[in-house]
């Protein structure tokens, strides 16, 4: 698998199949870049679990803090890694170990050894991505901000739950 | 897994950022003339106001028609992201307001587009910004004028008016050993016939005004971001990395990676200095990009045969224009845009400054006015008019001498255009 690109179709599945999101090193800093993903996924109805040691008990946007993976109450299908490449191995194996279905590594962060091991096991592996961009570009919501989504569709873009601005992915492109 | 093609640049130039309106599937863009933008509930409002998410509030900072033409301009340039604004000179402001602290110093070209060598020269020195002068054809001119102070270079990629192809890579070479963004301004030349960050440009600027618009009707500029720039790396650019004050204390780079430099135009630059591009313009340039590579090509080809003539003819002294073989840039040309040199250019008549008065009046389809990049083929004699502010010094050092006429050649038939330089030269 190339993980020096992924294809539009790769990242959408990925965002359209699973809706429940562990979040390993979501901080309770608002101006964290993890805080501002962590909320807009929330807003796409995404379940986010944030996991971080020195907070678990606690709550991050209302929802209850995990010191690891492995004390996390339910399934979970995504694990967005928000932590340094070199912590990435052992969140990975922890990853495999509950059943995860994609491990997935922020902007920035890529470890090749961890990848491998995931796909083995079974799991989609996203690196060097943010969960947050990949949507909003994905469903075109990026553009209000000027940016190269890098998708041409002459379709109509998909208006999320509550309509006005906010858009959402479409399954079938 | 399959590849993902890549769609060529007359399909970018028509679709790139352009989806049906979602409520009512209109297909063309439709011109969202609102100041304002009601909000989908109260935590969707304070979402927006802390950048947590993305969509608009006013039309100072965001547009949805606006936000069509800097998507298509990002996807032409090869950027991540761009911002579109008032004029190319509100796009320059807007850039070194980013980048630069009342102190600092960047390095430009000093064979400019006459009205930014006025604004870099006096406007910004009110803010204790320093220009250091450099001459476009020499690299190492550049690297002369760099200081710990510096904190951009800049260069047109075809220089207006002097007719000069910008070797990009070589100060591109320049500006990463001073650890300094290029920033390319590519008014002249468009992405049709050059990409500059294909060359090593980091920030590219437009006049949408000339050859994107294309039509003579509308005023605009945009910013792009080619997202090659290491902000944090850098360290030396604090409305990126340091803590945001009106944003809760946020750092830029960090939380928009790369395209965090067109976000800090927008957020920052636009926001508080205000210069936003009307809807309607917006709509009027995107309109002339769907056709910009159709048209570029025509220009260039009609302008390549009116050099040419020219070049013979007994009344002028010489032609500046690097399509032509023998000219001094034909090689950069070559090899920097070899789809064309672009349409304007200058030529020198052997009767001076009162032989330029005299063509410039006695023109019939050619305009006589202040702009480039029309459909419409246009003069202009610059001692005269554009350069008329500058020193005798700065005038001839921007190409623009006494005896200097420029043309910006249009779409019409060849022959017309050549037929009106023609009677209008045997009255000089």
């Amino acid at each position: 698998m190339d993980h020096d690109s992924y294809t539009d179709a790769y990242i959408r599945d990925i965002l359209v199949r699973h809706r429940v999101i562990a979040m390993v090193g979501a901080s309770p800093k608002e101006q964290r870049p993890s805080y501002f993903v962590m909320k807009y996924l929330l807003t796409k109805g995404f379940q986010v679990i944030p996991v971080n040691p020195g907070h678990a008990g606690k709550t991050i946007l209302d929802q209850r803090v995990f010191g690891t993976l492995g004390d996390i109450d339910r399934p979970v299908e995504i694990v967005d890694i928000f932590r340094k490449s070199d912590a990435v191995l052992p969140i990975t194996q922890e990853a495999i170990r509950i059943g995860a279905s994609v491990v997935w590594m922020q902007l920035g962060v890529r470890h090749d050894a961890a990848a491998s091991l995931a796909e083995e096991a079974g799991l989609k592996v996203v690196m060097n991505r943010c969960p947050k961009i990949e949507y909003g570009r994905l469903s075109g919501e990026i553009g209000w901000a000027g940016v190269n989504s890098r998708v041409l569709s002459s379709k109509r873009p998909i208006l999320g739950p509550k309509g006005g601005q906010q858009r959402a992915l479409r399954a079938d492109d | 897994m399959s590849e993902e093609r890549t769609p060529g640049f007359n399909t970018l130039a028509i679709h790139a950022g352009a989806q049906p309106d979602p409520s009512t599937g209109a297909r063309v863009t439709p011109i969202y003339q609102t100041t304002s933008f009601v909000f989908d509930d109260v935590d969707h409002a304070a979402a927006l106001f802390n950048l947590e998410t993305f969509g608009n509030i006013y039309t100072r900072i965001t547009n949805p028609t606006q936000a069509v033409l800097e998507e298509r301009m990002a996807a032409l340039e090869g950027g991540t992201a761009a911002l579109a604004v008032a004029s190319g000179h509100a796009a320059q402001v807007i850039v070194l307001h980013t980048l630069m602290e009342p102190g600092d110093e960047f390095i430009a070209g000093r064979q400019l587009y006459g009205g930014s060598i006025n604004q870099f020269g006096q406007a910004f020195a009110k803010f204790d910004w320093t220009v250091k002068w450099a001459d476009t054809t020499d690299a190492e001119s550049f690297r002369a004028q760099v200081t710990p102070k510096t904190r951009a270079i800049f260069v047109e990629s075809i220089a207006n008016p002097g007719g000069i192809i910008t070797d990009i890579e070589a100060i591109a070479a320049v500006a990463k050993e001073a650890g300094v963004p290029l920033i390319v301004d590519n008014t002249l030349a468009t992405p049709y016939l050059i990409k500059p960050k294909d060359h090593g440009a980091d920030i590219i600027v437009h006049s949408l005004t000339k050859f994107l618009g294309g039509h003579g009707n509308s005023i605009g500029g945009v910013i792009v971001d080619c997202g090659t720039f290491d902000w944090i790396g850098s360290g030396r650019y604090p409305s990126l990395t340091a803590p945001s004050p009106s944003y809760h204390g946020i750092t830029l780079a960090e939380t928009f990676g790369n395209f965090a430099f067109a976000i800090a135009c927008r957020v920052l630059g636009l926001r508080d200095l205000g210069p936003a591009i009307s809807p309607f313009n917006a709509f009027l340039i995107l309109t002339g990009i769907e056709t910009l590579p159709l048209r570029m090509q025509r220009h260039c080809d009609n302008t390549l045969q009116v050099a040419e003539w020219l070049s013979g003819h007994d009344k002028v002294a010489w032609v500046n224009y690097a399509g032509i073989p023998t000219n001094a840039f034909h090689r950069l040309a070559k090899r920097y845009c070899p789809n064309g040199a672009g349409a304007v250019f200058t030529f020198g008549l052997k009767g001076g400054y009162d032989a330029g008065i005299a063509l410039v009046s006695n023109v019939q389809l050619f305009s006589h006015l202040a702009n480039i990049g029309d459909t419409r083929s246009l003069i202009i004699h610059p001692a005269s008019t554009t350069h008329r502010q500058l020193s005798d010094e700065h005038r001839e050092r921007a190409g623009a001498g006494a005896d200097v006429v420029r043309l910006s050649i249009g779409l019409e038939n060849v022959d017309d255009i050549i037929a009106d330089l023609d009677q209008a030269l045997a009255t000089v």
